[in-house]
Parts: structure tokens; sequence; C-alpha cells
């Protein structure tokens, strides 16, 4: 029996007849794209009470006495860990992965359906191990996100006997999903594009959700070796990273073991897990950006080459993040050297969405909003990556509140923003129904300038010395008394920004019945979920024919066209065609 | 780090032959009609699924033998591990099992159903043999958690040899379901494609092993 291409196919892939079948046991990539990003939006939002009971702590010492220190410790270590793994990489790839792919490359499903919905139960799993570390013994671990032996697993440190075993354990559970789902989004991209889809046709999503998750792929076994070894270290006694060492005046079996071996392995995870992170969002601004400019993205094909170079890149610059850790000083200067050439392929993008935006028609929607947002933070966050990146200054700088307010405007505020204005461009085709507009800028701009409000300060806060990881500053001498002023106004700027998280929880749950009715395509977009038979898109996306593709993503303000975009599936018009074929750039 | 360096250049390699393939010098902007359009590799999902997990699992093992070295050349107190002899009978079991393998698949491929039968079972048993055989060393090694505590050496070959193992055992797993079909009347013809899959997955563990045997033996 020959092998027929998908794209040939018209038939569904799987055909759910009961409401288990549809909405819980489901195996359609839509479903179970909703079911990845609340789960993700949920234990993000633990993650940020916990950041909120940290700035508490920070900014009024000695005042809420329920956070002691072994307390703050893991609040530190959660909110790290669930931020950036269980909450950013699960709902860039888990959640905009699974509902965009198929969708923008013309296909009816993943093209492992039965998978996809066991790799979301199995990211359940994962988070509810790593939520059931509250409660064990000792609670959850304290030993900081990086998780550095020895500390993390020696008596002394919070939550190192069941609660850093149960972190290691989810870690592995959240690789296999995120394997098995991995598996299904490189795999649709290759093999279910529709016809005419050819790989550079596709919306630069895709291709930053398609990047990301080569690079999981490839990153996190690391993580996965150095939690197998952390845990036989911690539980069996073995000495592959635990040294010779004294705790609590005892001197404890372990013998020979090498800390710098994990910062290595967890780093050559450590660091790829930036741009897996990144690179969905720089996708899907890019597309955000073209779209409510009413342009086509500025230098298609060197978007895409910046993708792939960072993907490739970023595997060589993992010890950048062990400048203080000591190395051999030519190291120090290979990895400082790879660090800023990553930042060409990086400014590249940024010039072309700033060049995307020149003289377009800019629509100031809030999804537009939160993408010209991205812009700025990254920016900043970008910048202060350069000055980090160099051995010699990183030095003085480490440990403080400089590198704190550098990974957060980078890592943290970037891709949020991104994921917000995500939300609010997709949320008509995911819901049918639009949201309220003055509570969508009424949280941009609490977002924007809270962000602003909490991070820029950081940076002084770093430059004057003050360390990260303390649990008070007490009367430090060296520290000026605006130290404890600012900290003060960084938490109410956090409480502010956490709150306007609130207005957009309300919002987005409210409009799932106040909303007005969407339209099926409200942004008057190209790319081709906005072009699906009905909104919501049904099962099997494309009704009885699969779409064909004409035409790039991004023929917007075609000269001579009727209407300023032409999505990606009409017939190439001989009169007008479109792009610069027709056009003044030719 | 040096074997990292060599996976990061086998990635490159693949990114790079990845970029030529997919033509990246495409312009998508102009809308002339291209020839072959419809762009997607036309293999089946299964086998482009089968490749890249194998590209993950190379990942994990080039890891942890990067590890392995990195552990063995930056501590004091390191001692050798003796390798076991039966570990080298057990390199020939699992040969004779990729071997019985490809058979198996050749033989469905040509709808002979007894000759896919017997390569089946021949496979099927010398992988569980090699499984049994990798305990037998283990006990060879060191069988307590007092050698497992004291010698990095044999704790290193205990992770290596349960990690592959537990490869081994997924792939067993595949390798029942087809059976089961194969035994319940399936046509060959329907199974040519899961044996196919499981002959490049067994011949891969075959050559992850190797590696794996031969690191520990040589470095």
């Amino acid at each position: 029996m020959a092998y027929v291409a998908i794209a040939d196919r018209d038939a569904p892939i799987h055909d759910p007849h009961t409401f288990i079948e549809k909405y819980i046991w489901s195996q359609d990539h839509k479903v179970i794209a909703i079911q990845y990003a609340i789960v993700a939006i949920f234990v993000g939002l633990v993650a940020l009470v916990l950041s909120g009971l940290m700035r508490l702590q920070l900014g009024f010492p000695e005042t809420f006495h329920f956070v002691d220190p072994n307390h703050y410790y893991q609040f530190i270590t959660m909110h790290g860990m669930i931020m950036v793994i269980y909450l950013l990489t699960a709902l860039f790839l888990g959640g905009f992965g699974n509902y965009l792919i198929p969708l923008m490359v013309g296909a009816r499903d993943m093209v492992f359906p039965y998978m996809n919905m066991v790799s979301f139960w199995v990211y359940l799993l994962a988070v509810l191990v790593l939520l059931s570390s509250f409660f064990v013994p000792g609670g959850p671990t304290g030993a900081g996100w990086t998780l550095y032996p020895p500390q993390a697993i020696l008596t002394g440190t919070p939550g190192s006997g069941l609660g850093i075993v149960l972190m290691l354990v989810s870690l592995g559970i959240f690789i296999i999903a995120f394997t098995m789902g991995g598996l299904n989004y490189v795999t649709t991209v290759l093999q279910a594009r529709c016809k005419g889809m050819t790989m550079m046709r596709m919306p630069l999503s895709v291709w930053g959700i398609f990047m990301a998750t080569i690079l999981g792929l490839l990153a996190f076994p690391a993580l996965l070796v150095s939690a197998v070894m952390m845990t036989l270290d911690g539980t069996l006694g073995t000495s592959f990273f635990t040294p010779a060492v004294s705790s609590m005046g005892q001197s404890l079996d372990h013998n020979g073991g090498s800390p710098l071996l994990f910062q290595h392995l967890f780093w050559f995870f450590g660091h790829p897990e930036v741009y897996i992170v990144a690179l969905p969002a720089f996708g899907i601004v890019s597309d955000l950006l073209s779209t409510h400019a009413r342009k086509n993205i500025f230098g298609y094909r060197m978007m895409v080459w910046a993708i792939l170079a960072i993907g490739g890149l970023s595997f060589v610059v993992w010890a950048h993040h062990m400048y203080v850790s000591g190395m051999n000083p030519y190291f120090g200067f290979f990895f400082a050297t790879t660090t800023l050439i990553i930042a060409v392929p990086t400014a590249i993008k940024v010039y072309n969405w700033v060049l995307t935006l020149w003289k377009g028609d800019i629509h100031l929607t809030v999804p537009m909003l939160f993408a010209i947002g991205f812009i700025f933070t990254f920016i900043h966050g970008g910048l202060t990556g350069l000055f980090l990146g160099n051995v010699t200054v990183d030095l003085p700088l480490s440990d403080t509140y400089f590198v704190v307010a550098h990974f957060h405007m980078v890592m943290g505020v970037s891709p949020i923003l991104v994921v917000f204005g995500a939300i609010y461009h997709w949320y008509p085709k995911i819901t049918g129904r639009m949201w309220n507009v003055t509570l969508g800028k009424i949280h941009f701009w609490m977002t924007f300038l809270g962000t602003y409000a909490i991070y820029l300060p950081m940076h002084y806060l770093g430059i004057l010395g003050v360390p990260r990881r303390y649990y008070a500053l007490g009367d430090t001498e060296f520290l000026p008394k605006s130290v404890h002023t600012i900290n003060e106004a960084i938490t109410i700027a956090a409480l502010i920004v956490a709150a306007s998280v609130l207005v957009f929880l309300f919002n987005m749950i409210t409009s799932l019945w106040r909303g007005e009715k969407a339209t099926s395509n409200p942004w008057k977009s190209t790319t081709l979920e906005w072009q699906t038979p009905d909104t919501p898109p049904h099962h099997g996306n494309w009704g009885p024919r699969l779409p064909v593709v004409y035409r790039w993503a991004y023929d917007y303000s075609v000269p001579g066209a009727p209407d300023d975009f032409i999505p990606q599936n009409v017939p190439v018009d001989p009169k007008l065609g479109g792009g610069r074929d027709h056009g003044v750039h030719h | 780090m040096s074997n990292t360096a060599i996976f990061i250049a086998l990635f490159v390699g693949v990114a790079a032959w990845f970029a030529v393939a997919s033509r990246l010098t495409a312009k998508p902007w102009e809308n002339r009609e291209q020839k072959g359009d419809v762009g997607a590799i036309t293999t089946p999902p299964a086998r482009i699924g089968l490749w890249i997990f194998m590209a993950v699992v190379t990942s994990l093992f080039s890891l942890f033998l990067s590890a392995y070295s990195m552990r063995m050349h930056q501590s004091i107190g390191w001692c050798h591990l003796t390798i076991p002899k039966i570990v080298w009978f057990n390199t020939l079991v699992l040969i004779a099992a990729s071997i019985a393998m490809q058979l198996a698949s050749s033989a469905v491929g040509r709808g002979q159903r007894q000759v896919t039968k017997y390569a089946l079972i021949a496979a099927g048993t010398l992988s569980i043999g090699f499984l049994a055989g990798q305990m037998m060393a283990w006990q060879a090694v060191g069988p307590s958690l007092y050698f497992i505590q004291g010698s990095p050496a044999i704790a290193f070959f205990y992770v290596l040899t349960i990690a592959h193992g537990l490869h081994l055992i997924g792939g067993l797993y595949v390798l029942g379901r087809a059976s089961l079909r194969f035994a319940g009347g399936a046509e060959p013809i329907d199974l040519r494609q899961s044996l196919a899959l499981c002959a490049i997955y067994w011949h891969f563990l075959l050559i992850v092993w190797l590696v794996v045997f031969g690191v520990l033996l040589f470095l």
C-alpha cells in the first residue's frame, strides 16, 4: 500500500463522539492546547502569589512573620522553576504550539494525536507531583531554581529530604511529557503541511515554535541526566556531584563528586531553555506586529535565518552562567565571545520588528500594545545581557539585583507580554467571543508601566551591590537608606502588577459569555487559522476539504488589492499578484 | 565537555543539512508557482517521529557519556571499573537480536509468515536475554548499595546500563504489540512498517550500546 501524503487525505484522523472523548480524554489538538494553557496559567498564578509573598518580605522586613527564611527560599525556588518550565515552556509549546501549528500549516490535527493527549496528562502529573511537595514534611525544596549541589541535598537547605526528590521526579516526568509533545510538533511541521505550504511560507510563529521545540528536544536530556544523577546522590548516596563534605559538623559518606559537572549539565540545558521560551515569543510577536501594522514582516528570510542561528548558538554559550564558578580564562573568553555573537541575530530581529512598524498602518489594538511593549522590554533586557556577557563586567555584578532585573526583563516580562498579546489576539478564534477593550488596555498599561517600576530600580540596586537571594538586608553598612525605600516601592509596584492579572482574568472569563460574538477574521489576518469555515474551528478544522496555500503569510497592503490583506489560501491573481511581484519594490 | 563538542558539531551538521534541504533561499513573497509545491516530506510520520526520537536519545546518551568523562577527569580517587566478562557475551546477544529483527523486517516485507514468526521470537528472546545478562553483570561489578556508593565508576555502570535497558524495554513494548497483531492473524504486509521501524530502533540501540561499552572499556 503506497503512502498517501497527509495533504492529499481528506478524512478526519479520529472521530470522537462522547463528552469525555471530546473534552477530557480528547485527542483534538485544540482541546489539548486549552487544557495545557489552563493548567499552565493556574500553576503560573501559584508562582505569582509566591513572588508577591517574597516581595512583601523584601519590601517590609519583619512585618510578615509567616514568611520565615526557610519559606523565603522555598518560594524563590518554586517561583523560578514554575515560571520558567511549568508556565512558560508549557504554555508556549503545549498551549500555543498545540493550538497554532495544525491550524497555521493547514492540517487537521497533530500527526500523533494519541501521544499528544498522553503528553498533556503526563504534564498534569508533573505539575501535581511538583505541587505535592508543598504538603510533604519539610516542604518543597529551597535550593534555588538552579538546584546547585551539594547544598540542594544537604540538611540545612529547606526541603532537602522529600522536597528535592519530588522536584527532580517532577522534572523527569515533565521531560517525558515534553518529549511526547515535541515529537508531535516537529513531525507535524515537517510532515503535515497542506498543499502549497512550503517551509518558507510558514508564519514566523510556527518557525519560532518549531525551532524552540528542537532546542527543547536536544536540551532537556541534559536536565534529565542531571536530575537522575542528583536523585541518586540524594537518595542512594552516590557521589556524582557531591564532593567530600561535612554537614552540621559531621562528615558525610560522599567523596570526590563534582559540583561543577552539575553546573555544566544544568546550564547546557538552562541556556537553550532561555531560547525555548524566547523563540516562540519572537515568532508570535512578529506575526502580531505584521498583522496589526498592516504591513509585511520586514526581512522574512532574515528572520528565519536568525531563528536558526540563535537556536544553534544557544548551545555554545552555557558557561556564561558560570563565570564566577571558576574556569580557565580562555574558556571565559570563548563563552563571552559566543555570547556577544548571539546578540547579532537577535539585534537583526529587533531591527526588523522596528522596520516592520516603520510607515505601517499601525492599529493600536490591545495585542499590538503588548507586542510593542515587548520590543521595549526586550531591548532593555537584551542590552543588560551584553553587560553580563562580558566576564569583567559580570564578576562584580554577579549575584546582585542587576542579574535579577536583567533576566526578569528579558525572559520574564518580555515573553509574558507576548503571552498576553497572543491570548488577546487569538481569543476570538479560540472562544468565538471578543473581550472588553477598555479592560484590556487597563491591563496593558498596569502591566507595562508596573513592570518597569519593578525592574528599572532593581538595576540600580544591583549596581549599588545589593546581593540577590538575601532574605533580609538588615542594617548593612555599605547600602544607603534609599535601598529600603526603593524596595518598598518595588513591592508596591509588584502588588499592583499582580492585581492587573486579576483584571485580565476577569476580562477573559466574563467575556466567555458577555463578550460580543467574534467574526471569523476580526483582525483581517492572512494566516490560515483565520480562514477556517467555523469559529471556533470544529473538530478536524477545515470542513470537507483541506486548504491549499498560494502565497506567503504576509501579504498585507498589497498595492492595487481591494483589501489590505490577502489570505494565504487565495489563489494568485495574474492581474494583481501579491507581495512585491507587482509592487513598488520590484 | 569534548563529547558535547562532538554532539554540537553533529547538531550543527544536521541544522546545515536542514537549511539546505528546506530551501531557505526561497523568496516566499514572490508568488510564482513553484514546482513540487507540496513541500511536506512524504515519509510516513511514524518514521520521522522515530528519527527525531533517536536524536533525542542520542543527545541523552552523549550527555551521560560527557558527564562520565568529566567526572572521571575532574575528581581525585577515580577507580577504574573492571568490565565483567559477561558483558562481552551480552553484546554478542544484542548483535544477534539486531540481526533477528532485521530478518523479521525483511521476511514480513516478502510476506513470509513462517520466517517472520521465528525471527520475531528470536529477536524478543535475545533482547530479553540481553537484559537478563546485564542484570547478571550488575551482580559481577558490585551487587549492593555499598559498592554503588563507594565507586562512581560502578554507579555510572549502573546508570548507563539501566538507561539503555529502559530504552530497550520501550522497544520491546512496541515489538510486543506488533507481535500480538501478527499472532492475531494480521497480514504480514500490514506489519511491514512497524517491524521496519523496530529494526531501525534495534540497530540504533545496538550502536548506542557499542559506544557506551567502548567508552567504558577504553576511556
